[in-house]
């Protein structure tokens, strides 16, 4: 095996193990997705006005709430510091990392939203568009999310600490991601929004490994 | 081969943790660091290793690859093991072996250092001394000329100890080089021994 | 024989390899009449052969609450007597439980969607499943998340019996919630009135759910011994192993 698909399929099977976080975060997204109506009501109409945005918040959350163990948890058995001591680029090592994450995490929230989608009434193509959007968004989330961890890295209880660093990001996807979503439900074709929401996805895939990479070689003391 | 560092020097928190640090050793040589703790025997290996910056002087590694850091040449053995205890034993050292491009497969380097029945046992139930023996697979799972070893010798039984001996006997013959933080005898011919502690 | 033999992990899997075949067996069989009784029974006079439905919703929305109860009941053999077997009865349970409410809810669904014109409102029955099922789900997500089996199962049994305590209460806010809201729709499904040519293939299909309850559940513990078998072994195996 190459070094970088051991690297993937070690991280899927330390996800999907016992005491991996695989699924974790689709319970996450489905308990928040079933909080909201006892919050604002049951009412049909307007859970189907609200219910891309409510859709996409969840997987927002439940896409940034699960990373803070990503790189944390290599550190804290050694793995991270072999890692460090490889000729395969830090910023690819972390890219795959944030890869397998997204397939353990990401995947599942996009697979579980066109159910979700029929809680909050929302019909076929909506339920359809705003799927087509997560799943064009969320790896954009893992990646942007993976800053966060890298730049928590050395602080105790850093899972918030990186949500709140990460959430600020992460709202350029979170605006074009619900309006290509509400584009597509009110019958307009996909569009610029989603063209930008695509962009946004793939410079965070860029932008985030390397900038993660770089907080960890900076962080080390 | 030949590594050395001249004028190294540490810190860590503020804190100077040594400095003026010179040695050198070349390619069959095992260099023992010796020292109280807190004289920064850990640190040296970390430094050399690359996982931290040095505050002052330089390492020099003559003979090795010349495109690759002197950290992707040598072997890092820390008081971590850097075992995931979700895997098995051999889906533990077969990963490290495949994503540090080693030369042995993952049960074939088990066999080596006696853990071979162990293989498909998940790595959450091995005792200290098995997790470190699943350490020291690594290191012959993978060929690598430079050896940082912190305190190898922890938690090992006789016959491991053995095994670690013999590994290191081997590497020096093939013209490795080791630099062992240590308490106890290596059991190893070493010319000298580098000590560490501001009571120079 | 008193129920406390079978409480050795041995002896229950000799009686649940003698007991096996024969529950599921007889499950096959009920849930086999069930249905015929099911297909023979009269359509309701409003919503016509989807109300047939009922016989399968009904029976798993018992089965999902029982189930709860025979984890509660687990649980308290868990914490008071720290009985192995009480851990691997609750642990059991949790996918079957799951299960069960799985299919009330997707049951459910389907059957009011000719009523409601979609598949989900936020039905105060219906949404108190929902709330069991994510209950459930936490449930099993916790086992999954401790490795050794005794600690998990404690972790488990103190959530299992908050939830039955809490459960009511869920339910209770759900449906004044729900009155508060004044739904859409005022059809609730499984109303209290049945008519009596229903009830019979109703208790019927009841008691075959029970038995695959229990065919299902005996059969899950039975695995879950021997995976703990297979844990143990490999501890055995490391610890006489050198190093």
């Amino acid at each position: 095996m190459t070094p970088l698909s051991a690297l993937l399929v070690r991280e899927i099977r330390v996800a999907t193990r016992i005491g991996g976080g695989a699924l974790i975060g689709v319970l996450f997204f489905l308990t928040v997705v079933t909080l909201i109506p006892f919050a604002i009501g049951p009412d049909l109409t307007l859970l189907k006005r609200v219910g891309p945005a409510i859709l996409w918040l969840g997987a927002l959350l439940a896409s940034l709430l699960t990373l803070d163990r990503l790189i944390s948890a290599d550190q804290e058995d050694g793995s991270l510091d072999l890692i460090l001591m490889t000729d395969t680029p830090l910023a690819v090592t972390l890219a795959v990392k944030a890869f397998a994450h997204w397939l353990t995490t990401g995947l599942p929230l996009v697979i579980a939203a066109p159910i979700l989608s029929l809680l909050l009434n929302l019909d076929l193509a909506a339920a359809m568009a705003v799927t087509l959007t997560l799943l064009a968004g969320t790896p954009g989330l893992t990646f942007t999310g993976l800053i966060g961890a890298a730049l928590t890295l050395s602080l105790r209880r850093g899972g918030l600490l990186m949500s709140v660093l990460v959430l600020p990001l992460t709202i350029p996807t979170l605006i074009f991601g619900v309006a290509s979503a509400s584009a597509a439900i009110g019958g307009t074709p996909l569009g610029p929004p989603f063209a930008i929401l695509c962009a946004l996805t793939l410079i965070g895939a860029v932008i985030g490994p390397f900038a993660a990479s770089w907080a960890l070689r900076h962080g080390q003391e | 081969m030949m590594l050395s560092g001249k004028g190294l020097a540490c810190q860590r928190g503020g804190r100077m943790v040594f400095s003026g640090l010179d040695f050198s050793l070349r390619a069959g040589q095992a260099l023992p660091l010796t020292g109280p703790n807190g004289a920064g025997k850990s640190s040296l290996l970390r430094l050399l290793a690359g996982l931290l910056p040095a505050a002052a002087g330089r390492i020099d590694f003559k003979g090795g690859s010349p495109e690759r850091s002197l950290g992707e040449q040598a072997h890092y053995l820390g008081h971590q093991d850097a075992l995931k205890t979700q895997l098995t034993v051999l889906e533990n050292i077969s990963f490290w072996a495949s994503y540090m491009r080693g030369t042995l497969a993952g049960d074939d380097a088990l066999t080596a250092v006696g853990l071979c029945e162990l293989a498909n046992v998940p790595a959450a139930y091995l005792s200290a001394g098995q997790r470190r023996r699943l350490s020291l697979a690594r290191l012959v799972a993978i060929q690598r000329p430079v050896w940082l070893l912190d305190e190898p010798n922890a938690s090992l039984d006789d016959s491991a100890q053995k095994i670690l001996s013999a590994m290191m006997r081997d590497h020096l013959k093939r013209g490795g080089l080791i630099i062992a933080a240590t308490h106890a005898p290596l059991g190893i011919k070493s010319a000298r021994e580098l000590r560490l502690g501001r009571a120079r | 024989m008193a129920i406390i033999n079978f409480a050795n992990p041995a002896r229950f899997l000799t009686f649940a390899d003698r007991v096996l075949p024969w529950v599921a067996g007889a499950a096959v069989l009920v849930l086999a009449y069930g249905l015929y009784l099911v297909v023979g029974a009269p359509g309701d006079y409003q919503q016509g052969d989807t109300a047939k439905i009922m016989f399968i919703h009904v029976p798993s929305a018992w089965l999902a609450m029982m189930a709860w109860g025979v984890m509660s009941m687990a649980a308290l053999g868990t914490l008071v007597w720290r009985h192995p077997l009480a851990d691997v009865t609750a642990k059991a349970a949790v996918p079957i439980g799951a299960a069960f409410t799985l299919i009330c809810l997707v049951t459910g669904s389907l059957w009011g969607r000719p009523m409601w014109g979609t598949y989900w409102v936020w039905d105060a029955r219906l949404t108190s499943v929902l709330v069991l099922f994510l209950m459930y789900l936490g449930l099993a997500a916790l086992w999954r998340a401790i490795e050794d089996p005794s600690r998990a199962a404690r972790a488990a049994a103190i959530l299992t019996l908050v939830g039955a305590v809490n459960l009511p209460i869920i339910k209770f806010s759900v449906e004044w919630w729900n009155t508060l809201h004044q739904p859409a729709s005022v059809l609730r499904l499984g109303g209290s009135t049945i008519h009596p040519a229903l009830l019979t293939p109703l208790l019927v299909m009841a008691a075959g759910f029970l038995l695959l309850f229990t065919t299902l559940l005996l059969a899950a513990m039975r695995n879950e011994i021997f995976r703990r078998r297979i844990r143990t072994l490999q501890m055995m195996k490391a610890l006489g192993a050198r190093g």
